[in-house]
């Protein structure tokens, strides 16, 4: 092995471990209260810290915008830049949008000699003929994991309504008591979280406020779901919140016999 | 400053010569709108509304906001009730007047007739709201609020709160204070 495929290697190594877990993706809208006619604008990125525009674009394909009567609604003048990608909404509706970011992927690893493999390649996406094709059907350590990812906000014209707000079923999903669009410094907050449509108990629950990096440290709020899959917060300050959680279970359809679902929202708590 | 010494003269005349209509039961407001020293001024944003005990919207009595885009500042405020211009005509900054906006103004769809009017200038401005007369339902008896919410372009926000009872004990003005966007406020409650 020459010096320059180690030390690549060696970067890899310090490298991929970040890019996998470190780095938060992130939807940031320029306002969540508005009138109907307003536009939003809104960043999509992923960093370490949430909102600091300083890693990689997030790209938006499976974009998915609801509309408050549960339509479909396209995003305009979707652009991606090397540090944030952003798309405008009109909102010609009364009532509340949902902005999602859904994956769902496959990922499969195993060893060839003591050679650790893994399938897809990075960036590429997941296809039934390339797993046929790429991932043996035996192999050691063979494991074979599917993800279902989504990252979303909310924004409300007028008055809010819940049409768009309805649980997929699907992962990892978040009810707001209060409204998504109705949260106040003043006024506690419950967060249910829904894990295929049921309550998910027992996850671990991530808060970071915005305005990190003018903080001396993250200030992440930790909290633990209950029998409900509710936790409780008292939102310190008002701001956007970056809110983050991810299970894993044995609940997967073949050929994937792992299941992890990740979750993250972005939530703004107005001044009373 | 005239509007001061005009509509306290309004209110001699209400309270005095028509003696018919003072004493019908209601609510007579009095807000004032500070003079602030600031390079760049707008008119504040007002909403005026009743809050039950319950924080829910007894009567929504006022709502001034820019109903057109001024051509010039120094332009002739619009006759109220004009339609706003386009998707960004002023309603664009109602929820700003954020608590009214939550608790009941994201619900109306403005113009409203008898309810919204054009923002007003620096100065005293009285209104007269009589029980069971649009936009003031007749009360059922309790506790109640005055809210009086103020938002500017380029200044801030402030919400006054003056806690009153319905039907009145006594007809001694209520009255409250506020810092920044808005001036003393006070409350006749006459039932």
């Amino acid at each position: 092995m020459n010096n320059s495929t180690r030390s690549a290697l060696v970067l890899a190594a310090l490298l991929l471990p970040l890019s996998s877990h470190a780095h938060k993706g992130w939807l940031q809208p320029s306002k969540t209260v508005l009138n109907v006619g307003q536009w939003v604008t809104v960043d999509a990125a992923s960093s370490t810290d949430p909102f600091v525009k300083d890693h990689n674009a997030m790209r938006l394909e499976s974009l998915l915008i609801t509309a408050p009567d549960g339509s479909t609604v396209a995003a305009e003048n979707l652009s991606s830049g090397k540090l944030r990608s952003s798309f405008d909404l009109q909102l010609k509706q009364a009532g509340t949008y949902r902005l999602a970011v859904v994956n769902n992927g496959l990922n499969a690893s195993w060893e060839v000699d003591g050679q650790r493999k893994s399938w897809p390649p990075r960036g590429q996406p997941a296809t039934a003929e390339g797993f046929a094709k790429e991932v043996p059907a035996k192999a050691d350590k063979l494991k074979v994991v599917s993800s279902q990812r989504r990252l979303e906000t909310f924004v409300t014209a007028g008055k809010p309504n819940v049409t768009a707000l309805q649980p997929s079923g699907v992962g990892l999903e978040l009810v707001v008591a209060q409204g998504v669009n109705d949260l106040y410094s003043n006024e506690p907050a419950t967060l249910q979280f829904l894990l295929d449509g049921k309550p998910a108990p027992k996850l671990k629950v991530e808060l970071i406020a915005d305005g990190v990096r003018y903080r001396n440290s993250v200030g992440e709020i930790e909290l633990v779901t209950d029998a409900e899959g509710k936790v409780k917060v008292q939102w310190p300050q008002p701001g956007l919140y970056w809110i983050s959680t991810s299970t894993e279970d044995q609940n997967a359809t073949a050929p994937a016999t792992e299941r992890r679902a990740s979750y993250t929202a972005t939530l703004e708590v107005l001044s009373p | 400053m005239r509007t001061p010494q005009l509509s306290s003269f309004a209110l001699a005349l209400s309270g005095g010569l028509l003696a018919g209509p003072a004493s019908a039961a209601g609510l007579d407001i009095r807000i004032q709108i500070p003079q602030l020293d600031v390079a760049e001024y707008h008119r504040p944003y007002v909403a005026v509304w009743v809050e039950r005990e319950d924080r829910s919207v007894a009567a929504n009595l006022s709502v001034w906001y820019q109903q057109k885009r001024a051509a010039a500042p120094a332009a002739a405020a619009p006759a109220a009730g004009a339609p706003p211009q386009g998707n960004e005509g002023g309603t664009k900054w109602l929820p700003d007047l954020r608590q009214w906006w939550r608790r009941g103004g994201r619900e109306l769809s403005l113009p409203v007739d008898g309810l919204s009017g054009a923002t007003r200038p620096v100065g005293e401005h009285d209104l007269q709201f009589g029980d069971g007369k649009t936009p003031l339902p007749a009360l059922p008896a309790g506790k109640y609020k005055l809210m009086v919410e103020a938002a500017r372009e380029e200044g801030g926000r402030e919400l006054v709160e003056i806690p009153f009872e319905w039907p009145a004990k006594a007809g001694t003005p209520l009255k409250a204070q506020g810092k920044s966007e808005l001036g003393a406020v006070s409350l006749v409650v006459k039932s």
